[in-house]
């Protein structure tokens, strides 16, 4: 009876799944998709208006590959994004973990961390620029002029913002952990050391993949807080009058080359965005099935 | 059975809301190939004239106007409105948020209800519009123009877009404050007299209750006053008397020193320490007008906000130590210049010249326009009342040389600009001989780069 019923619902699952899906795929192909793909024909083309261009083969790539701007800003946010995602994951695991011990308050706690990702990246750029030159003032310098405290200023910003919403993960994953376990674990003699280690954080490990995921992504992706905390500054001038803007990442190189007035420039930036997906989701899904093959079942 | 019916009900629900959804887009579609809304056309005007409008705009054309200055969007409704009540032709204004001009202008050129009437300030635009902006040589507007001086030509000679204003800039005096430290303006007709009251007064601030320059901030909000339009005083004077009519591939700073001199007296005698610039957050506007600074660095377009506080506020020229500068009049140029889209129809081109036509030569139109832009070049406009552009044609009429703004020609503007930045916050926080070298680098050698990265 209970079979028969279970197979009359996927009958039906078949027959309206794709009425009930429908509005969501079109929506993805309206507004993802095909943009997508527009985007992949654009970075071969030479345009000012997308309705006006006019294909040119691969010479943005080349232009691309030759941009000595692309490759620092690449090298930069590559750096960056190892960087936040260790210092992110390891404080927001730390954090997640006192938080679960049951101490009091933890749900005040809880909340005031996650606080930070309710605001935008933006605003928290020029209020974190604020606060930086506030102190850095005192030292007769700002965060606008050395590249590491530019870099390490953006570290704490993302850290700040960040930790709140990569906690949140780690505290669903460590009330999952199974009693028993713990219970065993505490009976056999365990340490608190060793039941961390060889406990608990193989059995979250499920989280760390999404976290991981997510921060490495974010890293990558950053835009708005990088463009408001620094916009690139300082800038190394060379003889030559040619730039190197220290502090700028991927996204915000694709932008500056977007609006840069070059006839070439906006096909330019298209084909650094398409390189960029690449380079985005191939890092992701490396590091999904490396740390996917870590993961316990339970 | 039950199970069916919710289920149904559901998928029906769904439906409706789609339909609704598609409904909806066809809405928003149509209007938009009516190049806007009646509600976008005359936010100010009632539902009579959207019936009127609605009617004309058929067979006549319409207008839709990319305004590039946030400050005189409200006036530019009104008057929109009010062309609209008048004869029925619909006007559509939509003003870019500050500083998203250009890109705003991109996203609105693809559109199917693309502009008809948008704005190409400088050379930059120029080079980048001039395939979409109509010839308007000799045309109606055209010929409403008292002068050709605020014009933008390309390299055919093509009339890519005339200036509907003209603005000035220099640096904005509070004559009470002068005197009240015991000076008088006529001390100041050179950079010496200007250097000796700045620095007499920075000298004793503490005493006088208020300091020679307002703050010189670094931040995007600010950092134009001085990378876009203090520089334009190297510019002026390497052009040596003859105007660019191109952005030159290459410049040689030999004014830079100048350029410095002003600069340096900027920074030096401010109520702000040089140090803390780079991140901005002082109120430059607002220094000058609760009277704690003398001078401050800005333009025309400041008139109407500072006139309630410092009505004898008045505006004298950049002096910087250049032979001659006695003679020095104001930095005048616009970079309000309209352009018709070439790729427009017919009928919207011809609405959007009548439009224009109107705004210059109706009385109360162009009564409104001027006190919002300042002043307008045409020989039917309204007479100006702004106090800075009177200072500006007192010197003219006094036989001073004007500085028109070699400034519009800067190569990839927004990259050099920024560049002239980065260089001057290093500047700011150690005033050494090798950072102003990389100032001069980022100013010269800059200029030369940026033109090879846009001609390349």
């Amino acid at each position: 009876m209970k079979t028969s019923s279970s197979n009359s619902l996927q009958k039906a699952i078949r027959r309206w799944g794709i009425l009930f899906m429908g509005p969501v795929l079109i929506a993805f192909i309206i507004g993802f998709v095909w943009p997508f793909i527009q985007g992949i024909w654009l970075s071969m083309c030479q345009f000012r208006l997308i309705s006006d261009a006019k294909f040119i083969g691969f010479g943005n790539y080349v232009k691309t590959f030759q941009d000595a701007s692309f490759r620092h800003a690449f090298w930069y946010t590559a750096m960056f994004a190892v960087v936040s995602l260790v210092i992110i994951n390891v404080l927001a695991f730390i954090v997640a973990y006192i938080l679960t011990l049951g101490i009091k308050g933890s749900n005040l706690y809880r909340t005031v961390f996650f606080m930070p990702n309710l605001i935008g990246g933006i605003v928290l750029g020029y209020i974190w620029s604020m606060i930086f030159d506030g102190i850095l003032g005192r030292y007769q310098t700002s965060i606008l002029l050395e590249s590491k405290y530019g870099f390490w200023g953006l570290i704490i910003l993302m850290c700040w913002q960040q930790v709140g919403y990569m906690m949140i993960i780690y505290i669903a994953g460590l009330q999952n952990v199974p009693g028993d376990i713990l219970e065993a674990a505490r009976i056999d003699g365990a340490t608190s050391m060793q039941t961390l280690f060889k406990v608990t954080i193989p059995n979250v490990m499920s989280s760390f993949t999404i976290c991981m995921f997510l921060s490495l992504t974010n890293g990558f992706k950053l835009f708005d807080q990088n463009l408001a905390l620094t916009g690139g500054q300082p800038f190394i001038i060379q003889p030559g009058g040619t730039t190197i803007k220290t502090t700028e990442m991927l996204a915000l190189n694709i932008y500056n080359t977007f609006y840069s007035s070059n006839t070439t420039s906006q096909g330019v930036a298209q084909a650094k965005a398409v390189i960029f997906f690449i380079l985005v989701a191939g890092l992701g899904l490396l590091q999904l099935s490396y740390t996917r093959k870590r993961e316990v079942q339970q | 059975m039950k199970k069916k019916i919710v289920s149904t009900m559901l998928c029906a629900a769904m439906i409706t809301t789609m339909l609704a959804g598609c409904g909806g887009s066809d809405n928003g579609g149509s209007a938009a190939d009516n190049a806007g809304s009646t509600e976008e056309a005359a936010p100010a005007g009632d539902s009579a004239d959207a019936g009127e409008a609605a009617a004309p705009a058929a067979g006549g054309g319409s207008v839709y106007w990319l305004n590039f200055k946030p400050e005189s969007d409200e006036v530019l409704q009104d008057i929109a409105a009010t062309y609209t009540a008048q004869t029925g032709v619909e006007v559509k204004v939509v003003t870019a948020a500050s500083g998203t001009y250009s890109t705003t202008l991109l996203s609105e050129m693809d559109k199917s209800a693309p502009p008809t009437l948008f704005v190409i300030g400088n050379q930059a635009g120029v080079k980048d519009w001039k395939d979409y902006a109509l010839d308007l040589t000799g045309t109606a507007i055209a010929n409403e123009l008292n002068t050709d001086a605020y014009n933008l030509y390309d390299e055919t000679g093509k009339l890519v877009s005339i200036g509907y204003c003209y603005e000035c800039y220099g640096i904005i005096v509070n004559p009470d404050l002068i005197e009240k430290a015991g000076h008088t303006m006529d001390e100041i007709k050179n950079f010496d007299g200007l250097k000796a009251v700045a620095e007499d007064i920075h000298s004793r601030a503490g005493e006088l209750g208020f300091d020679a320059f307002s703050s010189s901030d670094m931040d995007d909000s600010s950092s134009w006053r001085f990378t876009g339009h203090m520089a334009n005083l190297e510019y002026y004077y390497e052009q040596e008397g003859t105007p660019w009519t191109e952005c030159p591939p290459t410049i040689t700073g030999k004014y830079l020193d100048n350029f410095k001199n002003l600069y340096d007296l900027c920074i030096n005698n401010s109520l702000t320490d040089p140090k803390e610039l780079a991140t901005g957050g002082h109120d430059a506007e607002n220094e000058f007008k609760t009277g704690q600074a003398a001078f401050f660095i800005n333009g025309s377009w400041e008139y109407e906000a500072v006139k309630g506080d410092v009505p004898n506020a008045t505006m004298i020229p950049y002096y910087c130590g250049v032979a001659g500068e006695e003679k020095a009049g104001l930095n005048c140029g616009t970079e309000n210049c309209w352009a018709i889209n070439s790729k427009a129809s017919a009928e919207d081109q011809q609405a959007t010249m009548d439009f224009m036509v109107w705004c210059v030569t109706d009385p109360d139109a162009s009564r409104k326009l001027v006190d919002t832009f300042g002043v307008m070049p045409y020989k039917s406009a309204a007479e100006s009342t702004n106090g800075f552009l009177a200072a500006a044609d007192k010197y003219t009429a006094d036989g001073c040389y004007v500085m028109n703004w070699a400034t519009n020609f800067q190569p990839n503007v927004d990259s050099y600009r920024a560049t002239l930045v980065s260089a001057l916050n290093q500047y700011n926080a150690d005033q050494s001989d090798a950072n102003w070298e990389i100032v001069r680098t980022a100013f010269v050698d800059g200029w030369a780069n940026e033109y090879n990265a846009v001609n390349n």
